[in-house]
């Protein structure tokens, strides 16, 4: 749980919407997310919680609203743009470079102008060094150095390490903010276990997170304030109790209550 | 010289939807690029020079046989070619380009060239269209032109098979779910495609001479109508059509012939810059960029 | 399984002296060091002893150098195809570019061909990088289309507007000094783009390149603007086709329309398809066999278009690996049959 309260927010998210066609799939939503938090998105399929994160990460182009970080505008600006001022994402359908070791698909976010520019892993940026970052990034995320796993195939990983993989292009890119989208899902319960303090120690050097999940237990292991949507719209935000207990919640929720 | 326009930029136009709906029919049910399209056109109205010259027969059996055999061409290409290296999309269109060369090619060392070889007219009568003179083969090549869009689309409503074209044409896996037949149905679009290119050849080579470049030609005309219209889309080829058609009657009118061909590559290659999914089309924009 | 019949599947292991040779113990055994160069002192020998063989028949040199200007087109096309997932049907555009720019420089200008080509290399490279700069968002089949229109809009402009010498083209363009010069500096260009290739796509920046083709967004969410590293390689693409272009043409002292024309945007595909796709050794293999190949098949006229054409579709559909694929295997793998 974290316990940074500076209360200086990194992003703003004001009356967001994006409609395809005659479908609203995120209609009018606010959120402020502050430095060191760790906010939860949850809500049923189809809520919007993934194309709330394709508007702020600039895959999609919002309709109408307005997304800022650090108070600098970033509504609509290209993905690659938004991802080198720190706003970092994974894919909840896992995207690594398949072709490639394990740890060449981290050399590739480390060639990034961002990489190069803010740098500071060891090493930093040469030729070659990068190699072995890469290999630093992936023990710091549960690789076994030594065994042979880092240097495997990407297509031949199972989905936990994929997961990681994400997480870690995520960290070569020494983000600000991370966006997970939904990193949980279809991990077993071992698996989650070993992630969650991953993700504590993460936010515990100062980086903050915004997680889509559905796995609410964990989830809240670490979330410090949840936002509820429903058919892209907000239902409700706040502390992880409170969300739970709103009677709106529970409704969406009914029938799964064995998560909690 | 406004009804000069007018008619004749009509029959250009009557003419690229002829040249271009078999492209289009075969690309919007089996996501198949038919490049060599252009050859069968080609090959179509050569067979049916030799059925007619060298082999006797009369011309309205010579013109039915070449039809048949341009529909079974197509039919080869699927099997032998196209349903191998379906889903590889650059594959599909550098073997059936390379096919198309070998017809085209394959006839110029025949010794086809030049001039020699003419298909003779349906008819010479000259009719007057707002005072316009047109002859009758330029009357024949409208109501065709038109005639096939009517027939395809009433194929595609009230048959069993056009109703699996049109199911494919939708959702290939949906329709495989539904009992269609992937490959036959896939074939018999690249046949009826195939025919189409044939019947468009059979009309418009009596206009001129049958020449090989013809076929290089007449597949950049169909791209780029299928391209502007938006790859796939039935309506927006013909719309498509009337609108380079115009235009290509324009240059025509009022510039150099030589800048017919620059209007369609320029088409071609701005549509694709500017919107890749063609002007008409409905196509998602997601699918051919991001 | 109650089926009588027994299965069998293939069974590719790798070779022992290939695994011994893939470390640094290589070096222990001078059989080991011979089964690691072999391939290429072959071809690096083949190449630079060509001119000395071919000498006494000026017209077999040339022939050898037209295998040279094919290898760097198709090279640029399996660069582009392969390692960034840009499929060009138009390589002709780089070379004709590349031509025409050097034939200005020589004649309008005067520069000598010691400078007219490295110029028009890279003008040429940057005007094709900037005229492709458009189309780069484009993706399979649309790319392709676009790319095979480009020659024939230059063509058709050249034609319409009859500029740059119209139909006709540019004559009397400065010839190399002496047939040694005009073989080695060649063949020396065709090392540089295969080996300097070949080894930035290990690279970091070779990395992203390939990034870009196996999963775009992935680059994109890594702070790397998709878009602009397409644009480099499309620039080290057409460094390529335009020195190819650049050089050939003062090779023949002309340049006219038929730089741009369809042949040339052909070869190099059935070239690299015969040679085997995503190996750049491979195209250099390919315009091997297919140059000689079309020399004696000159006598025919268009039967030898139809004679590739057959060749390469006979390639993509069956044997869609091609030659160099299939060697590499051969030479690194044993292969046997298992019953399972």
């Amino acid at each position: 749980m974290s316990t940074h309260h500076t209360k200086e927010p990194i992003l703003e998210i004001r009356s967001l919407s994006k409609h395809f066609g005659g479908v609203k799939a995120v209609d009018d939503v606010s959120l402020t997310v502050n430095r060191g938090d760790v906010v939860g998105i949850i809500g049923p399929n189809g809520s919007g919680k993934t194309t709330l994160i394709n508007c702020i990460t600039g895959f999609l182009k919002p309709t109408k609203g307005t997304v800022s970080f650090h108070g600098k505008d970033i509504t609509g600006k290209k993905p690659h743009k938004i991802a080198d001022m720190g706003i970092n994402r994974t894919f909840q359908i896992m995207r690594p470079y398949f072709s490639m070791p394990a740890y060449k698909n981290l050399v590739i976010p480390l060639s990034s102008p961002r990489a190069k520019r803010v740098g500071g892993w060891r090493g930093g940026g040469k030729h070659g060094d990068r190699d072995t970052v890469a290999v630093d990034i992936l023990e710091e995320l549960g690789f076994e150095r030594d065994s042979r796993v880092p240097y495997k195939m990407a297509g031949t990983l199972p989905t936990g390490y994929l997961k990681r993989l994400e997480l870690g292009r995520c960290l070569a890119l020494r983000p600000e903010l991370i966006i997970c989208d939904e990193v949980f899902s279809g991990l077993s319960a071992s698996e989650i276990s070993s992630l969650v303090p991953l993700i504590e120690k993460l936010n515990g050097q100062g980086i903050t997170m915004i997680m889509i999940e559905h796995r609410l237990a964990e989830l809240f292991r670490v979330a410090n304030r949840v936002m509820a949507l429903s058919y892209g719209e907000k239902v409700t935000e706040g502390e992880p109790d409170e969300v739970i207990n709103h009677p709106k919640v529970r409704e969406a929720y009914l029938g799964s209550e064995e998560d909690f | 010289m406004f009804y000069d326009i007018l008619v004749y930029g009509f029959i250009q136009s009557a003419a690229l939807i002829l040249m271009a709906f078999g492209f289009s029919l075969v690309y919007g049910v089996s996501r198949l690029p038919n490049f060599a399209h252009g050859a069968i056109y080609v090959f179509t109205g050569f067979i049916a020079w030799a059925l007619f010259n060298t082999v006797g027969l009369p011309y309205w059996l010579s013109v039915l046989l070449s039809i048949l055999a341009s529909g079974g061409i197509g039919v080869l290409i699927y099997y032998v070619i196209l349903r191998r290296v379906r889903g590889m999309e650059v594959s599909e269109v550098i073997a059936t380009y390379a096919i198309g060369l070998v017809f085209l090619e394959g006839l110029r060392y025949a010794g086809f060239r030049g001039g020699t070889y003419t298909l003779p007219v349906a008819s010479d009568g000259v009719s007057f269209i707002f005072d316009v003179p047109v002859d009758h083969q330029r009357v024949l090549l409208m109501i065709l032109g038109f005639a096939m869009v009517a027939l395809i689309w009433l194929l595609t409503k009230y048959t069993r098979m056009g109703r699996a074209l049109k199911g494919m044409a939708q959702d290939e896996r949906a329709a495989m779910m539904l009992g269609i037949d992937s490959d036959a149905t896939a074939a018999v679009a690249v046949a009826l495609g195939s025919m189409l290119a044939g019947v468009a050849a059979l009309i418009i080579f009596p206009l001129g001479s049958l020449v090989v470049e013809e076929g290089y030609k007449v597949l950049i005309y169909a791209i780029a109508v299928c391209v502007v219209g938006g790859l796939g889309s039935w309506a927006g080829t013909v719309i498509a059509a009337f609108v380079l058609g115009y235009s290509q009657y324009m240059t025509v009118a009022y510039g150099k012939p030589h800048f017919q061909m620059v209007v369609m590559l320029l088409a071609i290659i701005a549509t694709l810059i500017v919107r890749p999914s063609g002007f008409f089309g409905k196509q998602k924009q997601l699918e051919e960029r991001v | 399984m109650t089926t009588e019949t027994t299965q069998k599947r293939r069974e590719r292991i790798d070779r022992g002296i290939k695994v011994r040779s893939e470390s640094l113990y290589a070096l222990n055994s001078f059989e080991e060091i011979a089964y690691l160069l072999t391939p290429r002192v072959l071809l690096i020998a083949a190449f630079v002893l060509m001119p000395l063989i071919l000498s006494p028949w000026p017209y077999w040199g040339r022939v050898g150098l037209s295998v040279c200007i094919l290898a760097l087109l198709s090279i640029s096309f399996d660069f582009l195809a392969n390692y960034v997932g840009l499929v060009s049907l138009g390589g002709a555009f780089f070379y004709g570019v590349g031509g025409y720019m050097a034939a200005v420089l020589n004649t309008e200008l005067g520069l000598p061909p010691v400078l007219s080509i490295p110029v028009a290399t890279l003008l040429g490279a940057g005007f094709c990088t900037l005229a492709l700069l458009p189309c780069l968002p484009l993706r399979g089949i649309y790319f392709a289309i676009v790319t095979l229109m480009y020659p024939l809009l230059m063509t058709r402009i050249i034609e319409a507007f009859d500029i740059l010498g119209g139909t006709e083209g540019f004559r009397g363009i400065d010839g190399f000094s002496g047939f040694f010069t005009e073989q080695y500096g060649l063949i020396l260009a065709m090392f540089i783009a295969l080996f300097g290739l070949r080894r930035f796509v290990n690279m970091d920046g070779g990395l992203v390149i390939r990034a870009v083709k196996d999963n775009d967004q992935s680059v994109r969410a890594s702070g790397i603007s998709v878009t602009r590293t397409k644009a480099k390689a499309v620039f080290l693409a057409s460094l390529t086709g335009c020195f190819a272009g650049a050089y050939y043409i003062h090779m023949y002292s002309n340049v006219g329309i038929s730089s741009f024309a369809l042949d040339l945007s052909i070869m190099p595909i059935a070239a690299t398809i015969i040679g085997g796709a995503g190996t750049l050794v491979g195209p250099v293999l390919g315009a091997a066999i297919l140059v000689p190949l079309s020399e004696f098949l000159r006598d025919f006229g268009s039967l030898r278009i139809v004679v590739y054409a057959l060749v390469l579709t006979g390639f993509v559909v069956f044997r869609s690996e091609g030659l160099m694929n299939y060697m590499t295997r051969k030479y690194q793998q044993v292969e046997r049959w298992v019953k399972i």
